[in-house]
């Protein structure tokens, strides 16, 4: 099988720079994470207290499009994959989550549109993610891939932080107004889509094309380094609580003031901004899989802090355990899985990895919610 | 350098855009207001005025002619034995809200500091006894997106709050994390209540009991009761098939015999209605304004106030 290990020849000189690619893919994420944040943090507000719906149903609305989206990303990588095409696929997914807050708007009181909007948004994700984490694998030197992560991950967080902040400001303002929050958001995914047109360089060497097809794309799991990385990364996903327990069982020790739960997850995405480029950057230095396994035990560490401490040590130490977690897993595992796969193939590849892993946590998810309720602890 | 200008004439235009678009004011109703303050006086509507959005008032013999305007803002309003209960916004970029107790001038006596979102309050028929809802987010495991409500109860005499009714021992139940209570409403002893469960995707109307914590369930599908001035019936709202959006059909049902009957008022009513009087419920509709309907079954629904929500009636 074709190893890419024909772009370890920049490395030769490697400069260490942070290409510019990477860069402006990283601009575009931190300009979509705030419009999708923006959105995330009132769509709940809007929908009950705005629309009327019960909170039933906007569980439902909302619940359904992880097995869609799973979909959606394992064909998008391939028809990335199979064209060469990976901006263009990673830009149909941002333009759709774009026009998708322009459809916010739209759907006015109409749960049926509503639904359609938002199966559009995640249809959006599904599709650019993997494309764009392809792009930003082919785009580095092979030797500083987990710093290239780290880069990346970094900018998107600052788009998580900079989202609610910007919807609640909105709102401060001008109460009630969600339509302005929506046209806002919308105003920065077309930032963000802009800027990938006009700065993101497609990666479109001359490639072998035969090799690309839906078949070859699953029989990558053939390759046993590459198979192990799915399995370990899916396993490992099935074991790991979502984020909504970690915060939900910090507020139930702790007794937070619900005003502040929201700022729970702020304590996680700090740690990580802070921490993704230096992990990156060691990651590189020491071993990408440690790094990877190393970020579950910070993930350990954070459970295991909720049988041993309490008071503001459990509340800080779970925090940054958890923001850990996130920097040495995340962009980690991509730079980890990227060079396995070959570049004909890259973007199928990490589609692969990535809804394997998502449904895992799905998985879990459900898992633990249904044991909770049914213990009721 | 091409490109950078680009970007930032984008950012110029989309900014711009934007900004035209926030401050394009929503066009404003025109209501006729008279001159006088706003007391709670026996014979008036009380009510919060959708264009200012403050507490109004209006007597209940003309209740669609000029309206007296407060200075007081609330999202909601309720008042009893000439007292008012004013559920607010409260101030800052997180969503907050503020308990406000009001005297007959609508003088504040005390507030209280809530989480959350407002969204129901009310005295009982005394005005001892306080009850106000709130939407949190965050609290639920599931999705970091979703909703509860809190439901905090407050007994002016004794001045016992109790921030949250969770915790409710519901016959027949298994206490669980996912119970959430709203829309409280008391019975003349100030003691006993009747609220809305959910629980497991179902709603139940229950009778709780506000000094030992306790309730049972009298009914399934049933949210937002209101307890007749005669105490002898209770209106609520009831999920009926159909409309995914709007799925609400207003009931009354009668305590003795347990016997429901649905309302004329077929647009979904999503409130905890009022009763004017032993025969007459009123209620808000968003953008509709303040509609009344007779609590027999029969008859049709009329407007009372245009621009309005939230009524109560001054007794």
């Amino acid at each position: 099988m074709y190893i890419a290990t024909a772009r370890q020849a920049p490395a030769a000189g490697g400069t260490g720079r942070i290409a510019a690619n990477v860069l402006a893919l990283g601009a575009v994420s931190l300009l979509t994470d705030v419009s999708s944040e923006m959105v995330t943090a009132i769509l709940p507000l809007y929908l009950v207290l705005g629309l009327g719906f019960s909170p039933l149903q906007f569980g439902v609305l909302d619940g359904i499009y992880t097995g869609v989206t799973a979909l959606v990303r394992v064909v998008g990588g391939h028809a990335a994959d199979r064209w060469q095409r990976r901006k263009l696929v990673a830009g149909l997914g941002y333009g759709i989550s774009a026009l998708g807050k322009l459809g916010l708007l739209a759907a006015g009181t109409s749960a049926t549109a509503m639904g359609l909007v938002l199966a559009g948004d995640r249809t959006g994700k599904g599709l650019r993610t993997a494309p764009r984490d392809a792009l930003i694998t082919l785009s580095s030197e092979p030797s500083a891939l987990g710093r290239a992560f780290g880069v990346h991950r970094a900018m998107d967080t600052v788009g998580a932080f900079l989202g609610p902040l910007v919807a609640f400001c909105l709102l401060w303002t001008l109460p009630a107004r969600y339509d302005v929050v929506f046209v806002v958001s919308f105003c920065f995914a077309a930032l963000g889509f802009l800027v990938l047109v006009l700065f993101v360089r497609d990666h479109r060497d001359v490639l072998p094309r035969v090799a690309v097809s839906l078949r070859n794309a699953f029989g990558l799991l053939r390759s046993r380094p590459f198979r192990r990385v799915c399995l370990v990364a899916c396993g490992l996903g099935l074991l790991t609580l979502g984020d909504g327990f970690i915060y939900l069982l910090l507020q139930k020790q702790l007794d937070v003031e619900v005003a502040y739960i929201a700022l729970l997850p702020l304590g996680t995405a700090g740690v990580y901004l802070l921490a993704a480029v230096p992990v990156g950057a060691l990651a590189d230095r020491v071993g990408r899989w440690r790094i990877f396994l190393a970020g579950h035990l910070a993930l350990l560490g954070a459970y295991a802090l909720f049988l041993g401490t309490s008071g503001i040590a459990l509340l800080v130490g779970v925090l940054l355990l958890h923001g850990l977690f996130y920097a040495c897993t995340d962009g980690v595992l991509m730079a980890v899985a990227g060079p396995m796969v070959p570049e004909e193939l890259r973007t199928s590849g990490l589609a692969l990895l990535q809804t394997g892993q998502v449904l895992a946590r799905a998985f879990s998810s459900v898992l633990f919610g249904a044991m909770w309720t049914w213990f009721a602890w | 350098m091409v490109r950078f200008l680009i970007v930032l004439a984008a950012v110029v235009v989309l900014g711009a855009g934007a900004t035209a678009y926030a401050l394009r004011s929503p066009e404003k109703a025109s209501v006729e207001v008279e001159a006088g303050p706003v007391e709670l006086a026996p014979g008036r509507l009380v009510f919060v005025d959708d264009v200012s959005g403050k507490v109004a008032s209006v007597p209940l013999g003309a209740p669609a002619g000029p309206r007296r305007v407060s200075s007081l803002s609330c999202k909601r309003f309720f008042t009893a034995a000439r007292q008012g209960l004013c559920l607010a916004d409260g101030s800052g970029p997180l969503p907050g809200a503020v308990a406000v107790f009001v005297d007959q001038g609508l003088g504040e006596q005390r507030r209280v500091e809530v989480a959350g979102v407002p969204n129901r309050a009310k005295l009982s028929a005394s005005g001892r006894m306080a009850s106000w809802t709130t939407f949190v987010t965050g609290d639920s495991y599931a999705q970091s997106g979703t909703f509860s409500t809190r439901t905090a109860i407050y007994d002016e005499q004794t001045e016992e709050y109790s921030s949250n009714v969770e915790g409710l021992r519901v016959e027949g139940m298994r206490m669980s994390d996912d119970m959430n209570f709203w829309g409280v409403t008391f019975t003349p002893d100030d003691r006993t209540f009747y609220a809305t469960m959910s629980t497991a995707g179902k709603t139940y109307l229950i009778q709780g009991d506000a000094v030992d914590s306790t309730a049972k369930t009298l009914r399934e599908n049933a949210e937002c009761p209101s307890l007749s001035p005669d105490g002898k019936r209770v209106a609520f709202k009831k999920r009926v098939a159909g409309d995914g959006a709007r799925p609400w059909r207003q009931h009354v049902l009668d305590l003795a015999t347990m016997v429901e009957t649905p309302l004329a008022e077929t647009r979904g009513i999503d409130d905890q209605v009022v009763w004017l009087d032993n025969d007459t419920i009123a209620y808000g509709l968003p953008g509709e304004g303040i509609w009344a309907v007779p609590a027999n079954g029969e008859g049709a629904p009329r407007q009372l106030v245009p621009h309005a929500s939230s009524p109560s009636v001054v007794s």
